[in-house]
């Protein structure tokens, strides 16, 4: 709808909605380029959904403002703003057959050449044999590749996802993130994907939005995200985390020194004084030959006893229980013929400094 | 649209596995069924017949009165269908209960949909409030709406008070006085099956209809309407049948011969006059036109947009 001339960019200004006392989206501001894959990711009740539905249209905000490009749709109805949704249980209509409920939107808007861009949308979700088939007859991949095509057939400026692949199973879920990815690529539509998966969240989304109680803790690209987290939530909401308390003691050169129950450790400088969490993920955790040799110069250095060790494939998982009682775990990849090391072993950790990452302290 | 099935094993495999076991799986269907067939064998297929067969009756010459022949004599119907006050009778029912259905639709549709999508937790009690005249008789109620349409009741002394309708003006008995008895008495039976499909109805689809540029209006037409026609259905059969046969209301309500109903004509054929064979005669035809009704009724509405 919207011409390519205007710019398509969403903007979320100061958006709020709150229901009685509980403020479920709490003064977001959020920049969404035209034709990016943009993904909310949070737990339940984070206030994701609700976004999206004020996006949509489904929910009125509280205060704040949805704008696209310099159109202001805070207060525009559902059927008058050029968003469409995928929802997430796919809500087909279902006495309508396949090709008529991807028309439901062309035919409200009296859209010429109906025909032609229902089958050419069906054919990109490669579904074009089951056009007359009714919702109930399709598996529920092929359910969610309709509730797609429905959607993107009207081109809209922003297409949202809300949990698209909740409801597949898991093999299903990971052919259809490349497949989303495939599809936003070939229309290049604005998508924003809500979901509480951050694996189905890093594998597709240009950026990254991780809310918690109604706020936006952190936004960037999923590497970004994972390897330099910028608080606790959400260096435990993505993937795992070590974390171990210390104070700042100064900067050395590029590195911050911090004080810890196990020794000085080092990270990447940091504006960050007092007492602070230094985190580091269990794959970047590498075990030392011995105490004495083997460990690379400037790495950061702990010790241990191995207290679990549990064997998953393509990686063995450790628990190890450090000089203060705390236990942190360990991935390694089983490049080893063999265990690397066994329970009750006396080890040696070591990791590079430019692995870790400050948090503020709890 | 799905026939019922009833699992067929592969033939190969009963031959191997026809247990004692598989032929009891294979019967307790028919099994199940047996009270109700019994039922309607007993209670209705053999009236049913009975009713024909006195439909073909002649009187016994030089009989008491009562007394009948059968003589397969067809040409009862004929006689019986020309006579104008019983055709008229029959065309009045039909009018009345047809007025009426349609009013019980326009008030019964809404009334269910704010129950179900609107009320809230007063849900369960305006659910009550709909079934509770089932509470009080049939005919009480029906006799409370003499008083209510009556002379000094509460309507007409309303539109007299606001000089609306002249001061001689009444609405019992009238013909609209037995529509509207009829419309109240089958309300319920028009607002519990629309209730039922609009509570069940996935408001997410309506949504969705919103999401797809549907305005209110057009998203009620394309989806929750069709989505509900199971429950509009059922709803106008339980109210058109029943208020097609029935004549308390045109008995009590409207009380001339210009309203009588074939329900009432039946009723004194049968047990007043004992003319037995135009009694019946009248009887299969009501049903036979009901039936027909209903069969074009449900295949137009049925093949349309219902799943």
């Amino acid at each position: 709808m919207a011409s390519p001339q205007t710019n398509g960019d969403l903007w979320l200004k100061d958006l709020t909605k709150t229901f009685g006392d509980f403020a479920a989206v709490d003064h977001i501001d959020l920049h969404i380029p035209q034709g990016s894959f943009f993904a909310l990711l949070g737990p339940s009740g984070c206030g994701k959904t609700t976004t999206l539905r004020m996006i949509a249209g489904l929910e009125e905000p509280t205060s704040g403002k949805v704008l696209i490009g310099d159109l202001d749709i805070t207060y525009a109805k559902a059927y008058d703003r050029p968003v469409n949704t995928v929802f997430q249980n796919y809500a087909l209509f279902p006495h309508m057959d396949i090709f008529e409920n991807i028309a439901f939107g062309l035919r409200r808007r009296n859209v010429s050449d109906l025909d032609k861009k229902v089958k050419d949308v069906l054919e990109l979700i490669q579904l074009s044999h089951l056009a007359r088939r009714k919702p109930a007859q399709l598996s529920g991949g092929q359910q969610q590749r309709v509730a797609l095509a429905r959607a993107i057939v009207n081109q809209p400026a922003v297409l949202l996802l809300d949990e698209p692949l909740g409801a597949l199973d898991l093999k299903l879920r990971r052919e259809m993130q490349v497949e989303l990815k495939r599809i936003q690529m070939e229309v290049g539509l604005t998508f924003i994907h809500v979901t509480h998966d951050q694996e189905e969240a890093m594998s597709m989304a240009d950026t990254i939005a991780v809310m918690n109680n109604g706020v936006v803790e952190q936004l960037g690209a999923p590497l970004d995200l994972y390897e330099r987290p910028a608080t606790q939530f959400v260096a435990s909401f993505l993937g795992q985390t070590n974390t171990l308390q210390g104070t700042v003691v100064g900067p050395d050169g590029d590195f911050t020194v911090v004080d810890t129950a196990c020794g000085r450790l080092r990270l990447p400088r940091t504006e960050l004084t007092g007492s602070v969490a230094l985190g580091v993920r269990p794959e970047k955790i590498e075990f030392a030959q011995t105490a004495v040799s083997g460990v690379p110069d400037g790495a950061n250095v702990v010790e241990g006893v191995v207290t679990d060790a549990s064997f998953i494939g393509v990686s063995t998982q450790y628990i190890v229980r450090l000089r203060n009682e705390q236990e942190i775990a360990v991935f390694e990849q089983n490049l080893l013929f063999g265990r690397r090391a066994l329970v009750g072993d006396q080890v040696t950790l070591f990791w590079d400094p430019r692995h870790s990452f400050a948090l503020a302290a709890q | 649209m799905n026939a019922p099935v009833v699992p067929v094993p592969a033939a190969g495999v009963q031959a191997v596995r026809s247990t004692k076991a598989g032929t009891r799986r294979r019967w307790t269907p028919y099994l199940l069924l047996l009270p109700g067939l019994l039922w309607l064998g007993i209670f209705f297929i053999i009236p049913l017949a009975s009713l024909l067969m006195q439909s073909l009756q002649t009187p016994v010459p030089n009989g008491l009165a009562g007394q009948f022949q059968q003589t397969w004599r067809f040409q009862n119907y004929i006689d019986t269908l020309s006579q104008p006050n019983f055709y008229n009778a029959m065309i009045r029912s039909f009018t009345y209960s047809f007025i009426a259905t349609v009013l019980a639709l326009l008030i019964a549709y809404p009334l269910a949909y704010a129950i179900a999508l609107r009320a809230g937790r007063a849900k369960p009690l305006l659910l009550v409030l709909v079934v509770a005249p089932f509470f009080v008789s049939f005919i009480l109620r029906t006799i409370a709406w003499k008083q209510v349409l009556g002379a000094e009741g509460p309507v007409v002394s309303t539109l007299q008070a606001l000089h609306l309708v002249q001061q001689n003006f009444t609405i019992y008995p009238s013909s609209a006085a037995v529509i509207a008895g009829l419309t109240y008495n089958f309300l319920p039976f028009m607002t519990l099956p629309i209730f039922a499909s609009l509570d069940r109805l996935d408001t997410r689809l309506v949504e969705a209809a919103n999401d797809l540029y549907a305005g209110n209006l057009v998203a009620f037409r394309k989806v929750t309407l069709p989505l509900t026609m199971p429950g509009v259905v059922a709803g106008t059969l339980l109210t058109f049948i029943p208020a097609s046969g029935d004549y308390i209301n045109s008995e009590l309500l409207g009380g001339s011969v210009n309203t009588t109903m074939i329900g009432k004509v039946i009723d004194s054929r049968f047990l007043v006059l004992s003319d037995y064979p135009a009694a019946s005669v009248l009887s299969f035809t009501l049903m036979s036109i009901i039936l027909a009704a209903v069969w074009l009724y449900v295949r137009k509405a049925g093949t349309e947009e219902l799943v």
